[in-house]
């Protein structure tokens, strides 16, 4: 079916299923219990998930098949916000047209850096593409406050034109939907103690990235994705061989900008709004993280990279030094203290040196990332089958 | 080569489901009480959403502490703050409403993104009625631009640029805190009186929105009373060694450096500024001066020595009551439960976030429901006394406080680290306040009151 071996359709709807239970799977705990903390299914975080997901295949795309290490990814990601943003203003709050934009001038804004930054490779283009996305960020930042709002961010205004949707009947903005569906309606099943939350802008970002993941699935499996590969094990051969791999590695420049432009103009289309630092060199070094700790060259690896880093971010994050007493409060008095000192500098604003840990923990045990790990789980508790298949299964590309 | 079956039924599975989850009637999600997060249960969360990471780290940490303190206070714990002072009489000491306060924290690690995405988890996740925090102007504008689509109110913390109730100003939203216009208009007549009223200025100003509005206000208050501005330079907000932009200084003719920056940047910029001996230097005959229109107590601390005689705005400090009498009562109290919780004086981040947190607490109470549109209709036009500030407004038109502006200048043999600035004068009320259509806060709509769900 679409052109996928018996592997990746089974990966392909392995994924669909899991997407389309995420409400269920990320809430396990019931509402209310001390558990309820770890509890990750809301629609802002179901969300980003699945958008930091594409973002994360998109730039698996560039690195993981042409090992062109690209150090400011997330330039295009802002790209594609403001597009998506000024859409929004300009035409409609119809989440359609914004989103194309969004991809188109991430994909023209990827073919002008693209162009320049492949004249090297190695180090040279990591710092090429780092410097192109800083620039964009100060430009965003402060020269270009008309287009990009500076600090504050752009945002919707009450007077924005809106042509195509009419006069604002409401003395309220407008929020992003599609075709009346709007982006942050949820409807709640309550089941006993537990409260599942199926948001209309979690199942349309879902559905994108289901597409996402299959495009990049046929462009991993195809001869253009060979070249890709061509390049990465030895460009020079590439060269001898009379071809010329710029093309191909602008191309897939290019297609990585566009995912990228897109998970943009998704999360604008969640949340309208577009600030400037999401084109930070910190956002383009996340966007590495995600892909090495999930795996690189994987076609599943990146989007787990993703959910891990942004479930760390938006949980650990969130747990203070009062919720750990909580926790504690059965050991006794002097120990408590002790416990929660220990364990405090891990969690909350500390939350950046447990996922340092983890990052460390993964390159140095577990080089091809998560999914190395499962494949090692598999060829634990798996029958001789599972060796059998792991030198069929999909090995990083290195 | 291709499987149909398996991938045919996983896709009529996942449109199923997906068009299910589309389709559920919506009757499961609405709430009787018609808003986003009611209270149902004997408790009512609060989110306070600070920087907890990043440049601003030490104003959210003292941000926290501040609303610990409210929320011990409103629970009736403690020796009740600021309760004991306040005009309204409205809170008991019980909770809000009878419910006892709760509250949950988040980082918004200065970025609008991050923060935003704190305070989505804070409604989504954990039923958050109220937003409060924030120690950035485009963190605050980002924030109550999503609690206004929410349905959420939202009390801002320190936030000093004139766009958040100006061109960004949104009817869930409101601000304790002064704003530019307010600093600039309280600083120029004394200004000009300390320093004469035939001044050339040079303005170094950080490259952001903040940097611009303090700039324009700043500039036109001073210009109003005669001084000449002879120089605007932009600095990137990144930059750490201000050597470059402090040289032009020396070559121009300018007798007064104005630092529109913040935070770390103006504690390098200071430095720097003094280390080139703008402070000895003489022009035209006049003693040269530096102004730094936006003052804070952290900021003092990390500038040392460099900041004695340097002249500055602040929205509140801790010697208000001591120094200048009863108008400022609450004043002492809140120092009190503070210093008797924490050991030091509280920063005026503080102060604003523990007066915002009782002002709602306060609205919900004389409102008698926690419904958006009630609350907001209690707060506006609101006058209160007691809290540290003399009588104050909100203002309806623009959800902006008026109150009095500190004029402080930094000491020269301050006692310990937390006396470093001394109260030069009151600016009253009726010099700082502006029409709501006034240029400078022109454009953006408030919109009006939004429930959601």
């Amino acid at each position: 079916m679409f052109g996928l071996d018996k592997k990746d359709a089974s990966l392909l709807l392995i994924v669909a299923v899991l997407v389309a239970f995420a409400p269920f799977l990320l809430n396990p705990f019931p509402e209310g219990s001390a558990m309820a903390q770890f509890n990750a299914g809301y629609p802002d975080l179901m969300q980003r998930f699945v958008i930091f997901g594409i973002f994360a295949i998109g730039f698996n795309i560039l690195f993981g098949l042409t090992g062109y290490l690209s150090f400011g990814h997330a330039a295009f990601l802002g790209v594609g916000s403001y597009a998506a943003v000024w859409m929004f203003k300009l035409l409609s709050m119809n989440v359609i047209p914004a989103i194309i934009l969004a991809v188109i001038t991430a994909g023209v804004f990827a073919l002008i850096i693209g162009y320049v930054s492949l004249r090297r490779s190695g180090i040279y283009f990591s710092i090429l593409t780092l410097a192109f996305a800083q620039m964009s960020f100060a430009l965003a930042y402060s020269v270009l406050t008309p287009i990009t709002g500076g600090e504050t961010g752009l945002q919707l205004a009450l007077d924005d034109p809106r042509i195509l949707d009419g006069a604002n009947q409401t003395n309220n903005i407008p929020v992003p939907g599609f075709f009346g569906m709007e982006m942050r309606d949820s409807t709640d099943l309550v089941l006993g103690n537990w409260i599942f939350t199926f948001n209309v802008g979690y199942y349309f970002a879902a559905i994108i990235m289901l597409i996402s993941f299959y495009v990049s699935i046929r462009i991993f499996r195809s001869p253009f994705g060979m070249m890709l590969r061509a390049v990465k094990s030895n460009q020079q051969r590439l060269n001898y061989t009379g071809l010329n791999p710029r093309p191909y590695t602008l191309a897939a420049f290019v297609i990585s900008g566009m995912y990228a432009g897109l998970a943009g103009g998704l999360m604008a289309s969640m949340d309208p709004l577009a600030g400037a630092e999401r084109m930070f060199w910190t956002a383009s070094g996340e966007v590495v993280l995600m892909t090495i700790l999930g795996g690189v060259g994987t076609l599943i690896g990146p989007v787990l990279g993703a959910g891990m880093i942004k479930y760390m971010e938006n949980i650990i994050s969130k747990i203070n030094a009062d919720i750990l007493h909580s926790w504690f409060a059965f050991l006794p008095d002097g120990l408590e203290d002790l416990v929660v000192t220990m364990i405090y500098p891990f969690i909350g604003k500390g939350w950046h040196l447990t996922l340092g840990i983890v990052f460390m923990l993964v390159v140095i045990f577990l080089p091809g990332g998560l999914v190395q790990g499962g494949q090692k789980l598999a060829g634990l508790f798996g029958r001789k089958k599972a060796e059998d298949t792991k030198t069929a299964t999909t090995e990083p590309a290195e | 080569m291709s499987k149909g079956n398996l991938t045919r039924r996983g896709v009529l599975k996942t449109g199923a489901v997906a068009g299910a989850g589309l389709a559920l009637p919506t009757y499961l999600s609405a709430q009787e009480s018609g808003f986003t997060n009611a209270p149902t249960g004997s408790t009512v969360t609060l989110g306070f959403n600070v920087p907890q990471s990043g440049p601003y780290a030490d104003e959210g940490a003292d941000e926290l502490r501040a609303y610990e303190l409210a929320v011990e206070h409103l629970n009736g714990e403690g020796d009740g703050g600021m309760l004991q002072t306040f005009s309204s009489k409205a809170l008991q000491g019980n909770g809000i409403l009878g419910k006892k306060v709760e509250f949950v924290t988040g980082d918004t690690q200065t970025k609008s993104d991050a923060a935003r995405a704190s305070a989505k988890s804070m409604i989504e996740k954990d039923g958050a009625i109220m937003i409060t925090g924030g120690s950035s102007s485009g963190v605050a504008v980002a924030v109550q631009a999503l609690c206004q689509e929410a349905g959420i109110i939202f009390m801002a913390g320190l936030t000093h640029a004139n766009d958040t109730t100006g061109k960004d100003k949104r009817a869930n939203g409101f601000r304790h805190f002064f704003n530019s216009y307010m600093s600039g208009a309280a600083l120029a007549p004394i200004l000009a009186a300390q320093y004469g009223a035939d001044r050339k200025a040079y303005h170094l100003t950080a490259d952001y929105n903040w940097g611009y509005t303090t700039e324009e206000a700043v500039r036109s208050s001073t210009e109003a009373l005669g001084w000449e501005t002879v120089g605007t330079v932009l600095t990137p907000l990144t930059q750490t060694d201000f050597s470059s932009y402090i040289t032009p200084v020396l070559q121009s003719d300018a007798d007064v450096l104005v630092l529109n920056h913040y935070g770390g940047n103006m504690v390098n910029s200071l430095t720097n500024a003094v280390q080139f001996g703008l402070r000895e230097r003489q022009v035209n005959g006049k003693q040269f001066e530096i102004v730094v229109p936006l003052y804070s107590e952290l900021m003092a601390r990390g500038a040392g020595s460099n900041i004695a005689g340097i002249l500055g705005s602040q929205n509140w400090d801790w010697k208000l009551e001591n120094q200048l009498g009863a108008k400022y009562t609450g004043t002492n109290a809140f120092v009190k439960s503070f210093g008797e919780k924490y050991g030091f004086p509280p920063s005026q981040a503080a102060h604003t976030c523990y007066v915002q947190t009782l002002l709602y607490a306060d609205a919900v109470e004389r409102a008698g429901s926690f419904q958006p549109c009630a609350v907001v209709e209690a707060l506006e036009g609101f006058e209160f006394d007691g809290l540290g500030s003399g009588p104050t407004l909100y203002r309806a038109e623009d959800h902006q406080c008026f109150k009095d502006v500190v004029v402080v200048r930094g000491k020269e043999n301050p006692e310990n680290e937390f006396d470093l600035v001394e109260i030069v004068e009151v600016t009253p009320v009726e010099q700082v306040t502006y029409a709501p259509d006034h240029p400078q806060f022109a454009g953006g709509a408030l919109g009006s009151c939004n429930n959601g769900a």
